[in-house]
């Protein structure tokens, strides 16, 4: 065991370790890039037509089958089928099939959670504005939006903890895949490859791990005064119902 | 790997025709991991789950460490457990498999055991005791009865969960339909047949499995036909 945990120490202290082509910081700018552009993606495509839906109070029964649709597909077999529709159409394996496949996973957690989040704004509160005499536009972005971030937050947190999950599978593909590189190459090596095995899954929790905790100071930021953010235990059943 | 365009038919049916055992056994496995794992994990979860109501403070630091289990990623899990534990023989990669399994059980499976052991109304139990019920009486008999509806809701997640994730532990040489998935993308040109049928396999395994559990679940509970 100790012997072990010392190749691990001296794996990190190799030449070009930190810096090289191939080294951690290298690898977590990647990871990092491979899990924020999807996100970005699926936020931009997957909120308006979620959030207008949810004002309408229409569609909850393809809400549901997304939802339903979603959890039944393995994240792992969704990446390798995009992988091969990609190299059929004479594309590289490298960055895209993952974006694909994590654009694809992050959408129903974001979806769902803004539509419920708008569709399941209190009736009452949503009568007084329109007797107010608000128009449709003020209730969406002055009641329902405010009301509902919290859960639209929580959303796109579940979709990032899954996007984060699936990235280190993308270095099954190819040389991608961020910190996941280092366990796939370990793992395809034996027991000789069980310190960068370990290693690399070292660096993907703690990465996670620190993603996960600076969005909810973000959430907190964003959130708007008087609006109680979900705690983390709520988030994450929520996590796993979605 | 080499990768090339090539003009492979996309799925070929004679295939599957020659590999129906082959299938049939990587079915199987894939089967018996996921039962292992949903085994083990509900176990673990009802203890915690009782743990956690019969001592409160307990609940934040159960719910907390299970969430902490779920966000780490799978591929993660297994790399962690896997140099400890070995991945040199069958047991050993099936016990590296199942850790990681098993701890993404938990939260959920917790969470619905918690969400329904605390419904089931005050009276109802205060009416048990009175009869006499011990206290674990009151547990087999009348909580986990009334709790049934949502803590099934809560194993069929789970299950559609560990199918997909099974699909992972094929990274650490385990057989299971993850096998055929990265099997078709190993080969020299990627196979898609292998991969098509991977993938379908393991969705049609999660929806049966939801469906049984679904179906099981109103039979066990009838009463509560219209919750679930």
């Amino acid at each position: 065991m100790i012997d072990f945990l010392g190749q691990v120490v001296m794996w990190f202290m190799e030449e070009g370790r930190w810096l090289g082509p191939d080294g951690i910081v290298p690898r977590t700018v990647e990871h990092l890039w491979l899990a924020a552009l999807p996100m970005g993606i699926a936020i931009i495509v997957a909120t308006p037509v979620a959030v207008w839906l949810g004002h309408r109070r229409i569609g909850e029964f393809s809400v549901n089958a997304v939802v339903n649709v979603g959890r039944a597909i393995p994240s792992f077999g969704l990446l390798i089928l995009a992988a091969v529709f990609f190299v059929r159409a004479g594309a590289g394996l490298e960055f895209w099939p993952a974006v694909v496949t994590l654009v694809a996973l992050a959408i129903p957690p974001i979806f769902t959670n803004a539509y419920t989040a708008i569709a399941n704004a209190p009736a009452g509160t949503v009568e007084a504005a329109r007797g107010m005499g608000l128009t449709e536009r003020e209730i969406l972005w002055r009641v329902e939006v405010p009301i509902g971030e919290p859960v639209i937050l929580a959303g796109i947190r579940i979709s990032l903890i899954q996007v984060l999950a699936t990235v280190p599978l993308a270095a099954v593909l190819a040389s991608g895949g961020g910190l996941g590189q280092y366990v796939v190459r370990g793992f395809a090596q034996g027991t000789p490859g069980r310190a960068e095995v370990f290693a690399g899954a070292v660096l993907i929790a703690i990465l996670t791990l620190v993603v996960d905790w600076l969005f909810t100071r973000v959430e907190r930021a964003l959130l708007p005064p008087g609006v109680r953010r979900l705690s983390d235990t709520e988030v994450r059943a929520a996590a796993a119902i979605s | 790997m080499t990768v090339v365009a090539q003009e492979r038919p996309f799925f070929d049916w004679s295939w599957v025709v020659r590999n129906v055992d082959q299938i049939w056994e990587q079915t199987l496995e894939h089967l018996s991991l996921t039962g292992f794992a949903l085994g083990v994990g509900l176990v673990i979860s009802i203890l915690l789950a009782v743990l956690a109501l019969t001592r409160p403070r307990t609940y934040e630091p159960i719910a907390s460490v299970s969430g902490l289990l779920y966000t780490i990623p799978s591929l993660a899990v297994f790399a962690l457990v896997a140099p400890i534990v070995g991945i040199g023989t069958f047991a050993e990669k099936f016990v590296t498999a199942e850790v990681a399994l098993v701890s993404y059980t938990l939260l959920i499976l917790v969470r619905n055991i918690v969400t329904g052991l605390r419904g089931v109304p005050a009276e109802t139990k205060e009416a048990a005791v009175g009869m006499g019920y011990t206290p674990g009486q009151v547990l087999r008999q009348i909580e986990m009865p009334l709790a049934l509806p949502v803590i099934v809701a809560g194993v069929r997640i789970a299950t559609v969960t560990v199918v997909g994730l099974v699909t992972v532990t094929s990274l650490l040489g385990l057989g299971g339909l993850g096998f055929f998935i990265l099997n078709g993308l190993r080969k020299s040109i990627i196979f898609p047949t292998e991969i098509i049928v991977g993938v379908l396999l393991s969705v049609l395994l999660a929806a049966l499995l939801d469906v049984g559990l679904l179906w099981l679940g109103r039979r066990l509970a009838p009463w509560a036909k219209a919750r679930t």
